[in-house]
């Protein structure tokens, strides 16, 4: 009896913050199907009729398809580069003895303690000059830059964890040092390169300060970007339930990541955190 | 070993270290000089001014500002998000000791919970603007419905306001990450521990500060310093949801966007520099400052 009672106010009491989790999605979806009038009338009403030309008109007239794309882009390009590079980069340092070699892996490891703030200046005119302002390539080589360091400290302790003597095999069996990389050990580290992937990815599509920075032409903007770029323009003012549709198309792809994959994404951003 | 050791090594890490010296490493070094110079942006205009520009910090009304309300998210966003973070995982977790595994329902909260930490800053900034939208926002118009309709206000636009209606959205975004990260923590503390506990009388209380709350503190530990860097940061949010931004009357101003507004708007990228110099010694100190204060004797169990 106890117990039925302490379960019922356990339920209420965690149910109360799911509540208030969830609310505000629910009501911006709702809101992206109303109109702009029903919007105004009340936050409790249900549209009379689901009007899907919002989100229509999010995806071509607000350019939120584009930013969509913009943003696949570039988080595609920069997470291939910094997973290619980062496993390679953590692998020597895990595995290889030479000069140079601490050295390389705190340098690494220290660029987690700045803040970003303090690079953004410079950085700036870095991009600049390399006349890399506002093209893809430019975001990508500077997101892949600053995920670097985490990719490394977190897969450098994975490797370190693998058993030698695999290694030692596979070079009797006549693999080059890069064949012993690519075909032995990478499989091996699947689960801390999918861990560390999904970190990367979320991290690199949340950005918003470096593209903030060196991304300055609208056509290239990335979805964050765009997204405040519409909200703060008082042009876009008068179509709240557009905005609200280009609020739910940029949050339903990771919504649908989360549902696929809900396991490996806390796992993985919770593993992130506590190395 | 094999033959072909050097060459491999150089050609794996060329590549890295090239891309992490000149956008990591240079940006971060010349953020250091630029810092004494005066420089506004034209080539070979930059002149060594010692220490002024962080002397003139100390008088700039805005950056004050700034650092005041970075230090108020600082002093509440962590406490508060761990606070409800460690409550809603001591209750997801609660009854292991007499039950086996968690009680039914308990993953289904943390699928919930967690969702919050994958939107990104951009589109909580422009979800909650509208949320706290005066008219026809979401808060005023829960409010209204549970019978408070005098409490309901212009969240963003009131100076008083403003700051905590921003760091609720923080709060709001990571307690659910932090719930995740202290109940998995809680789940390893090892049965018979909590079983003999429970044998000696101790109650849920008791447990929860004698036995649980040891075994976690590590994990607490990360927490807080995690949440501190985000309290010092704030910038994405800001510089979307509120009037100005940074307002009223610099209510929500932080340190971002500042240095932000002084590289970008003003062009003075030497004062901005020193901005930035000064975030990483407080982020530096603080980081260090939180470690040591927050040691504890480590629960090791064999």
């Amino acid at each position: 009896m106890r117990r039925k009672a302490t379960d019922a106010v356990l339920h209420v009491v965690l149910l109360g913050w799911a509540a208030l989790v969830t609310l505000p999605l629910v009501w911006a979806v709702v809101s992206s199907l109303k109109t702009d009038a029903e919007i105004f009338a009340s936050p409790w009403s249900v549209p009379e009729a689901p009007q899907w030309d919002n989100w229509a008109r999010a995806w071509q007239e607000a350019h939120i398809g584009r930013y969509l794309l913009n943003t696949l882009i570039v988080v595609g390009g920069a997470l291939a580069l910094v997973m290619l590079l980062g496993s390679l980069t953590a692998y020597c340092l895990a595995r290889y003895e030479f000069r140079g070699n601490r050295l390389i892996y705190y340098a690494l490891v220290a660029g987690m303690l700045f803040p970003v703030f303090l690079a953004l200046v410079p950085l700036f005119f870095v991009v600049d000059q390399l006349g890399m302002l506002g093209t893809y390539h430019g975001l990508i080589l500077v997101y892949a830059a600053y995920a670097l360091p985490f990719t490394v400290f977190f897969l450098h302790a994975f490797f370190r964890g693998l058993p030698t003597a695999v290694t030692e095999a596979a070079f009797l069996d006549g693999c080059s040092h890069t064949a012993a990389f690519f075909k032995v050990m990478l499989p091996m580290a699947r689960p801390g390169m999918v861990s560390v992937g999904i970190f990367n990815f979320l991290g690199l599509w949340n950005q918003y300060l470096l593209p903030l920075v060196l991304n300055p032409d609208p056509d290239r903007y990335v979805l964050a970007q765009g997204l405040a770029a519409l909200a703060v323009s008082q042009g876009y003012r008068s179509d709240f339930s557009g905005l609200f549709a280009g609020l739910i198309i940029a949050i339903l792809p990771v919504l649908a990541a989360y549902v696929l994959f809900q396991r490996q994404i806390r796992s993985g951003l919770t593993a992130g955190a506590v190395r | 070993m094999r033959h072909g050791k050097n060459r491999f090594l150089i050609g794996a890490l060329a590549a890295p270290l090239l891309l992490y010296g000149v956008f990591v490493v240079s940006p971060y070094a010349q953020a250091f000089y630029l810092a004494f110079t005066d420089w506004n942006g034209l080539a070979g205009q930059a002149d060594n001014v010692g220490f002024a520009n962080f002397t003139a910090l100390w008088s700039d009304g805005l950056f004050l500002a700034a650092l005041r309300n970075n230090g108020l998210m600082l002093l509440a966003v962590p406490l508060l998000t761990i606070v409800l973070a460690l409550f809603f995982a001591a209750l997801l977790t609660m009854g292991r000791s007499d039950r086996h595994g968690g009680f039914r329902g308990s993953g289904a909260y943390r699928i919930v919970y967690f969702f919050p930490q994958l939107l990104s800053v951009a589109i909580l900034g422009v979800l909650f603007q509208f949320v706290y939208t005066p008219n026809n926002g979401l808060l005023n118009g829960l409010l209204e419905a549970l019978g408070l309709g005098s409490l309901t206000r212009s969240w963003l636009a009131e100076p008083a306001w403003a700051l905590p209606a921003v760091m609720a959205v923080m709060v709001w975004a990571a307690v659910g990450f932090y719930v995740v990260l202290f109940a998995a923590a809680m789940e390893s503390i090892p049965r018979d521990v909590l079983e003999a506990a429970r044998l000696d009388g101790a109650g849920r209380l008791t447990t929860f500060r004698r036995i649980t709350l040891p075994f976690v503190w590590d994990t607490v530990q990360v927490a807080y310093v995690y949440l501190g860097i985000l309290a010092l940061d704030g910038f994405a949010l800001v510089q979307i949801m509120t009037v100005g931004p940074g307002g009223p009357d610099n209510a929500t101003e932080v340190v971002g966007l500042t240095l932000y507004r002084a590289a970008f708007t003003y062009g003075e990228f030497g004062y901005a520099s020193a901005m930035g110099v000064t975030l990483f010694f407080i982020t530096l100190t603080l980081t260090a400052l939180a470690l040591r204060a927050t040691r504890r004797e480590r629960v090791e169990i064999a």
